[in-house]
């Protein structure tokens, strides 16, 4: 029997089902989210799983938040135990007063329990054995038939599942009764033996909206379809393969000519990272909207071509989905330690421009963005998502799109332009903002053709190996970076409710985290404004927070606290002014995790709340 | 060195083709290669191609890599965009570039180091992938601008100008050229522009991967005595299988060869390719016969040139991939942005 109190909460607790890879609990589990977002309650999912196939333990999480926090909070209270290799450390994660569902076909003994918590057993596999014998279906059936027994246990609305059964297998319709009939089976088998519901509770709310749910992967890529991408090339790299995969899907979509059924895009699988970003430059160099999607070894293996593409002044755009690394194992987790091999990419002196997405609505604008700012700054741009963002679906507003949004094509001179003679120099400077006019090739029989190189050119782009003409492009690159700051999406600040000398800056996926922390601290007396950073380079913005607080956290998923260091070298500001706190053990930051460091930095500190008229 | 201008000036008589230019439209500036590179030598054969088939100038991207040959690109086709890329990578450069824009002509020029070195994977896949191009190697077997290091296309045995023997086996990039499945695969020598020419011709009238190995020897660091890429030791070993007349569409059509030697091959543009066969049992529209004879020869120590395979009917990369006949380049918002509407659609759908 449970010595602490069962937890018993409403609309506001995680239920995490440990599964073997493999099984096809997939589904299952995400139409279990889903059903709770139908219902009207924030809901945040995230899948930890193994790079395997087949056997190794995953697990998937799902944060219910009726206040709407959607980052991964830590612990659980309802476990859904159905591997038993990972039996033990699961049980061993439970919050006290939680529970732990599990298959009691073969009854466990308490022992393999913890006395703290709820012990909810349904004889699955038994009940599977009883109705199928096609091992398939008794093995996928299960699934389904634990969400039942669960809709009984939380008060899940057992309609909502049916319904999102008939939409999930609509199209292969038999499929939908037998569906049904398992969801039943489980859900009576609760009803009848069981104490429902348990003390974790589902109700009703109205705090979804016209919320979409989606992985930031998919919304990328859809941001790439409408940003006019047409050019992909890529190499499968995980976490970042599901954006070329959904690219391919969208396309084949929105793309294929309807008279004609050609396709208004390209994709090529290349042989490695190293071809698919040459074809994105080559592609990009001929006047087309280009693209690879990678992760951190991708963006080693690309250095080289990346530095021509930042001399060479051509567009591409990247998205780095973030990982841990190297290797294989830790990089099915998340990770944001690409920031600086991102932001000084390549051999010479270099600096790109790097954008943080927080969520999937945000990574579909900047996706759609990249290739203007690739082509205004006539540069490789970087969309940097992380896996966390990436491949897990996530609660967001619904995408927009203006229809009269044009896109930049940025400066192109064309033949009218050469015909009537107007100046052309690829790397001449006419207005000052550091940004050259380029020509695609092709253009004109007699005008504006030019030869690109690295460096060695002068304004014509005629070769040259001599000091002063490279500085003067050099610094010209440098203008043009500087042109950047007002050009990326700006950082958004959050002032405290009261005055406080202290700041945080954050960035990408940890903003659900840090949004719902801030409540934490602040519930402890501190006050502190927030800066998310959205782009580098800095905008000015960002050297002005810092300037007006005595310290500023940096909150960051990477142990080396890259952006800090970026801040630090980019902004000249003295390093003791940015106080690091850094959560890098492969899963996402969580406020409990931040209101912690935070808050301890503070106490040691003997910082005593600012009070104000005090 | 900087920018070396040519001078404008020329006799106002130069011969001129259909499109009115003269040769020196197809020009570059002065190359800066060594006197008497085999290198130059396949920048004239290439100006007269140009020049011959009639193509506007500015309608070629010429792309390379990093090395000797990859300089070359400067030294021909003045008013065409072009690109110097990273070592070992024109093939994916120019794999985007084409994709981009289809209506272009694209000329990769590489060389061995570059395409049989560190360059090997990325050219083996464009051939795969049948990338419409005309992809050069100007193969002197030696890395001239690092000063005579062997690259991979040596021979055994062969002796570096430093005395030192190459033991390792060379690759034969013709030969994987074929086995890949290049639609066009050639050989020739830089010293032989009555072959090279008309070859350079037909690997640009040529639809899908058309591949040339052009043996060019190093002045300055392959001309000696036990290499197996000098002049003497290429005029002495050198087999040409057939001798080739590249005729466009536009073009009448002379067949003043003896039947039994002659065989004409149509491409898809309309051109067609007279054969004179100097090897009465070579085959160039049989790829397996086509690597047997190549590898028989290459056992005997001797270099076949000529028009090694061609394939009329291959097909490109933009084929298979089904893209539409407007350039990808010139798409606007208009037809490449779903818009609002399909976006409502979709937003409903993830609820």
């Amino acid at each position: 029997m449970p010595t602490a109190t069962p937890i018993s909460r409403v609309n506001d607790f995680v239920v995490r089902f440990a599964n073997v890879n493999g099984s096809g609990s997939a589904s299952a589990n995400e139409m279990f989210a889903r059903a709770i977002m139908r219902m009207g309650i924030p809901v945040a999912p995230r899948n930890i799983f193994p790079s395997n196939i087949q056997g190794l333990p995953t697990w998937y999480e799902v944060r219910v938040s009726e206040a709407g926090h959607l980052g991964a909070r830590g612990g659980t209270d309802l476990m859904v135990a159905m591997n038993p290799q990972t039996f033990d450390k699961d049980i061993a994660g439970i919050e006290p007063g939680g529970y732990v569902f599990y298959d009691s076909t073969k009854p466990l003994p308490l022992s393999k329990f913890r006395s703290d918590i709820g012990v909810i057993g349904v004889p699955l596999t038994a009940i599977c054995n009883r109705e199928y014998t096609d091992p398939r279906q008794r093995q996928l059936f299960k699934n389904i038939m634990y969400i039942g027994a669960l809709t009984a246990l939380i008060d899940m609305d057992v309609k909502v599942v049916e319904q999102l059964i008939g939409e999930q297998y609509q199209g292969k319709d038999k499929l939908i009764a037998p569906n049904i009939k398992a969801l039943h089976i489980g859900r009576d088998y609760a009803l009848l033996n069981l104490d429902c519901p348990i003390g974790l509770r589902l109700r009703k709310a109205d705090k979804v909206g016209d919320r979409i749910f989606i992985e930031g992967n998919a919304a990328a890529a859809l941001g790439a379809v409408y940003g006019g991408a047409t050019v992909c090339a890529w190499y499968p790299i995980t976490p970042s393969s599901s954006l070329a995969d959904a690219f391919t899907k969208y396309c084949a979509k929105y793309r294929v000519d309807p008279q004609s059924k050609q396709a208004k895009y390209a994709i090529i699988q290349a042989e490695d990272e190293l071809a698919s970003i040459g074809i994105v430059i080559g592609a990009g160099w001929n006047g087309a909207r280009a693209f690879t999607a990678t992760s951190g070894p991708g963006i080693s293996l690309m250095q080289e071509f990346i530095g021509l593409a930042y001399f060479a002044e051509i567009p591409a755009v990247i998205f780095d989905v973030q990982r841990a690394g190297p290797s294989t194992g830790m990089p099915t987790r998340t990770q944001q330690s690409d920031v600086l091999s991102c932001a000084y990419a390549s051999h010479g002196d270099t600096k790109h421009v790097l954008l943080f997405p927080e969520d999937p609505a945000e990574a579909f604008d900047f996706a759609a963005t990249s290739f203007d700012l690739a082509e205004r700054l006539q540069t490789p741009i970087f969309v940097m998502l992380d896996l966390d963002i990436g491949m897990n679906h996530r609660m967001c507003r619904p995408l927009a799109w203006d229809d009269k949004r044009g896109y930049d094509r940025g400066k192109v001179m064309t033949a009218e332009e050469l015909e009537a003679g107007k100046e052309f120099g690829r790397y001449l400077d006419v207005d000052g903002d550091g940004i050259p006019y380029r020509t695609y090739p092709g253009t004109h029989p007699t005008k504006g053709s030019f030869f690109t190189r690295g460096t060695s050119r002068d304004r014509y782009a005629r070769y040259t190996e001599e000091g002063a003409p490279y500085v003067d492009n050099m610094q010209r690159l440098i203008r043009k970076f500087d042109t950047a700051k007002d050009l990326v999406p700006r950082p958004l600040i959050a002032n405290s409710d009261r005055p406080t000398k202290y700041g945080v800056i954050y960035y990408g996926s940890t903003s659900p985290a840090m949004d719902e922390a801030i409540h934490m601290i602040e519930a402890k007396g501190h006050r502190l404004d927030r800066m998310r950073v959205r782009a580098f380079p800095f905008h000015s913005s960002v050297n002005s927070f810092v300037a007006d607080h005595d310290f500023v956290y940096v909150v960051e998923q990477n142990r080396d606290a890259q952006l800090r260091s970026l801040i630090v070298n980019e902004c000249g500001i003295d390093p003791v002014r940015l106080v690091p706190i850094l959560h890098y053990d492969g899963t996402p930051v969580t406020a409990r995790f931040i209101a912690k460091a935070i808050g301890d930095h503070l106490d040691a500190l003997k910082v005593t709340p600012l009070k104000v008229n005090s | 060195m900087t920018y070396l201008a040519k001078p404008k000036f020329h006799h106002p008589n130069l011969p001129k083709n259909d499109l009115g230019y003269t040769h020196r439209d197809y020009e570059g500036t002065v190359s800066t290669l060594c006197a008497g590179c085999g290198h130059d030598s396949i920048t004239a054969s290439i100006i007269e191609a140009c020049f011959e088939l009639s193509i506007e100038p500015h309608r070629v991207a010429k792309i390379s890599g990093i090395g000797c040959s990859s300089k070359t690109p400067t030294y021909f086709l003045g008013n065409s965009h072009g690109f110097n890329s990273v070592h070992g990578r024109m093939p994916s450069v120019l794999t985007g570039a084409n994709l981009a824009n289809r209506d272009l002509i694209y000329l990769g020029v590489s060389g061995d180091g570059d395409s049989a070195s560190i360059g090997l994977g990325q050219f083996a896949h464009s051939i795969r992938r049948g990338v419409n191009m005309t992809y050069i190697v100007e193969n002197n077997g030696v890395y001239g601008l690092t000063k005579g290091q062997f690259s991979a296309t040596a021979d055994r045995g062969s002796k570096s100008k430093r005395g030192f023997i190459n033991t390792d086996n060379s690759i034969d990039l013709a030969a994987m050229a074929l086995q890949l499945g290049a639609g066009f695969v050639a050989r020739s020598f830089s010293g032989d522009k009555t072959q090279l020419v008309p070859i350079i011709k037909a690997a640009i009238a040529h639809r899908g991967a058309a591949f040339i190995d052009v043996i060019s020897p190093c002045v300055a660091f392959n001309n000696h005595a036990g290499s197996t890429k000098s002049f003497d030791f290429v005029r002495e070993h050198n087999e040409a299988v057939n001798r080739l007349d590249f005729m466009s569409s536009r073009m009448p059509i002379e067949v003043d060869y003896q039947p039994g030697t002659v065989e004409v091959v149509e491409q898809h543009d309309g051109s067609k390719l007279t054969l004179r066969k100097l090897a009465a049992d070579y085959e160039p529209t049989d790829r397996t016969a086509a690597l047997g004879f190549l590898q028989h020869h290459a056992a005997k120590g001797t270099i076949v040139t000529g028009l090694l395979y061609v394939d009329e009917d291959a097909a490109d990369l933009h084929a298979h991939l089904h893209t539409v006949d407007t350039p990808l380049n010139t798409l606007s918002e208009r037809e490449l942005s779903p818009g609002q509407a399909a976006l409502d659609k979709f937003n409903a759908s993830l609820r």
